[in-house]
């Protein structure tokens, strides 16, 4: 009886010797940094329990570098999921060539990944001061864009530039979701008397919302968390949170680490409850495509 | 059914245009280094900068090795807990997607606080340590999407029944990894070594805050005081992307199973 307890000992002490590297990598380099943070925001130089940091988080110029990142997140997410469904849309239920739709999808691939600073200059090669597209407007055209009021480096600019990676990484989640719409339910739809509009905002949409909002939420977190495309465009001067936090990360410029410590929990906070309700969108949308 | 199919050409034009107009703006930028005419100059100049090859080699060689050790932390243990740890496996799935929750930026900003000099575990007290560090940091970025492409593998093959006839053949535990689950996850591996590198190559925060000479940082760098380089790199940046994927997806058609984004 007691030798038999003793294997079973053993082979769960085996089973969990197994997953240690893993857990240990987990929390040295995930789990530990985060807590410390997350603690840290909570507690005052002297180290004591405080709500002093995340009152201070509710400063105008921390309350506005918020601000701003909040909306070209949201302005990025929300056209890149619109015009990223509508691309998902044409290439799968629009009869477009089949050549069409794996060059979508290659391209999607490889443009989700062309971020950071190769893709602020592609960006200042096209729409700068001197960019080609800002150049062909103005002797083809005679529109003069910088005259006009538009600037790369301002909220149009980086919500423009953030979307050449939102719109490929909407194409690739949701194209799958779009070819889950069986045939069957269209069919059922126009025999029960449905017209398109019905067939869409009855059946197909309800059915799609939760992939839909949760991608779009996806990509809000994605954005929000950005750093590097925003910071080689616009160089410290565009108080975007994260580049609000390097500055900090370089030289406290808050003059207060803890205050630091407040700034990055407000991002978890932030990128954490979208990525939760994506997740659990994301459950809710699998029922669907069994 | 007309007017959709408009519709889905117009879809298709107008995004082409939004994709490719950048791509050729790239390009055409990079080609007017020499005043009046077109030319490669710009991409001689990149290619003769001793800096440029010094990062570029730095993070191929810190690509590489994040790719290595990520394999050899991930592999073991998606087999680990497929095979006698199933109730684990929504926490550690949970931790694998945790670094697309917490921004790269706050997890570095942990790990300076934590590992710095004066810490227990002085990550940053030496070159040699910090680079470890950024190893493990950039194992951190791709563990998402290395996790994810070795799970989706392991699922196609039966780990339980593999693992009972490497044994009954006598193998050893070692022998079973590398002779017997390794080969069968091998498209797995790929596709999250490509990713990896596409990641590692670009990757701009981590360096930067830990202070190693990586590309993304020389990119920025060259951003800030250059003119007609930087797109010249944003074409070479791209093109390394491209190829990255292409790979990947050259790999994933020869599998069963195609990779899935988280």
């Amino acid at each position: 009886m007691s030798a038999n307890r003793a294997i079973d000992l053993k082979k769960t002490a085996i089973d969990w010797l197994g997953i240690t590297p893993f857990l240990l990598f987990a929390v040295m380099f995930l789990i530990a940094p985060t807590l410390y943070l997350v603690t840290g925001a909570f507690l005052n130089p002297a180290g004591e329990f405080t709500f002093e940091n995340i009152g201070g988080l509710f400063t105008d110029k921390i309350l506005a570098s918020y601000w701003i990142s909040i909306k070209i997140s949201l302005a990025s997410s929300i056209g890149g999921a619109l015009i990223g469904f509508w691309l998902a849309w044409a290439v799968v239920l629009g009869g477009l060539p089949s050549w069409i739709r794996s060059s979508l999808l290659t391209f999607s691939g490889v443009a989700s990944n062309f971020a950071g600073v190769p893709l602020a200059f592609a960006f200042l090669a096209t729409l700068g001061r001197t960019g080609l597209v800002t150049m062909l407007l103005r002797d083809w055209f005679g529109i003069n864009l910088y005259a006009s009021g538009f600037n790369l480096l301002s909220f149009i600019g980086l919500t423009l530039t953030y979307m050449y990676f939102q719109i490929p990484l909407m194409v690739l989640i949701i194209t799958p979701a779009l070819d889950g719409l069986k045939k069957e339910w269209r069919e059922a739809a126009e025999i029960l008397g449905a017209t398109n509009t019905q067939y869409w905002t009855k059946v197909a949409l309800p059915i799609l919302f939760p992939s839909i909002l949760g991608t779009t939420l996806l990509l809000f977190a994605n954005a929000f968390g950005a750093i590097a495309t925003a910071y080689s465009l616009t160089g410290s001067t565009f108080n975007i949170v994260p580049i609000q936090l390097y500055a900090q990360i370089r030289g406290d410029v808050l003059h207060n680490p803890n205050l630091g410590y407040a700034l990055a929990l407000g991002m978890i906070v932030i990128t954490g409850i979208s990525n939760l309700i994506y997740i659990w969108l994301r459950m809710r949308a699998e029922r669907w495509q069994k | 059914m007309k007017t959709q199919k408009i519709g889905a050409w117009l879809a298709i034009f107008f995004g082409a245009s939004y994709f490719i107009v950048p791509l050729i703006a790239t390009f055409e930028f990079s080609l007017r280094m020499r005043r009046g005419e077109y030319s490669f100059d710009a991409y001689r100049s990149v290619f003769s900068d001793v800096q440029f090859r010094e990062s570029f080699s730095y993070s191929i060689v810190m690509a590489i090795l994040t790719i290595i050790f990520g394999v050899l932390l991930v592999v073991p243990t998606a087999y680990w807990v497929r095979l006698r740890l199933p109730q684990m496996r929504p926490v550690v799935e949970f931790i694998t997607l945790m670094p697309l929750v917490i921004p790269a930026i706050v997890i570095v900003f942990g790990y300076l606080r934590i590992y710095n000099s004066s810490s227990y575990i002085p990550f940053t007290g030496s070159a040699r340590g910090t680079d470890a560090l950024l190893m493990f940091s950039f194992m951190t970025l791709s563990l998402p999407y290395m996790y994810r492409s070795v799970d989706t593998a392991m699922r196609t093959i039966d780990v339980g029944t593999l693992t009972e006839a490497a044994q009954s053949l006598g193998a050893s535990w070692p022998t079973i990894m590398f002779k017997c689950i390794f080969p069968n996850v091998m498209s797995g591996v790929l596709s999250g070594a490509f990713i990896t590198f596409a990641i590692v190559i670009g990757e701009f925060t981590m360096p930067s805050l830990l202070n190693r000479p990586a590309f993304g940082p020389y990119l920025q760098l060259i951003g800030a005081n250059r003119a007609y380089e930087p797109p010249a790199l944003a074409v070479i940046a791209f093109a390394i992307t491209w190829g990255c994927m292409v790979l990947l997806q050259l790999v994933s058609r020869f599998s069963k199973s195609a990779p899935s984004k988280p």
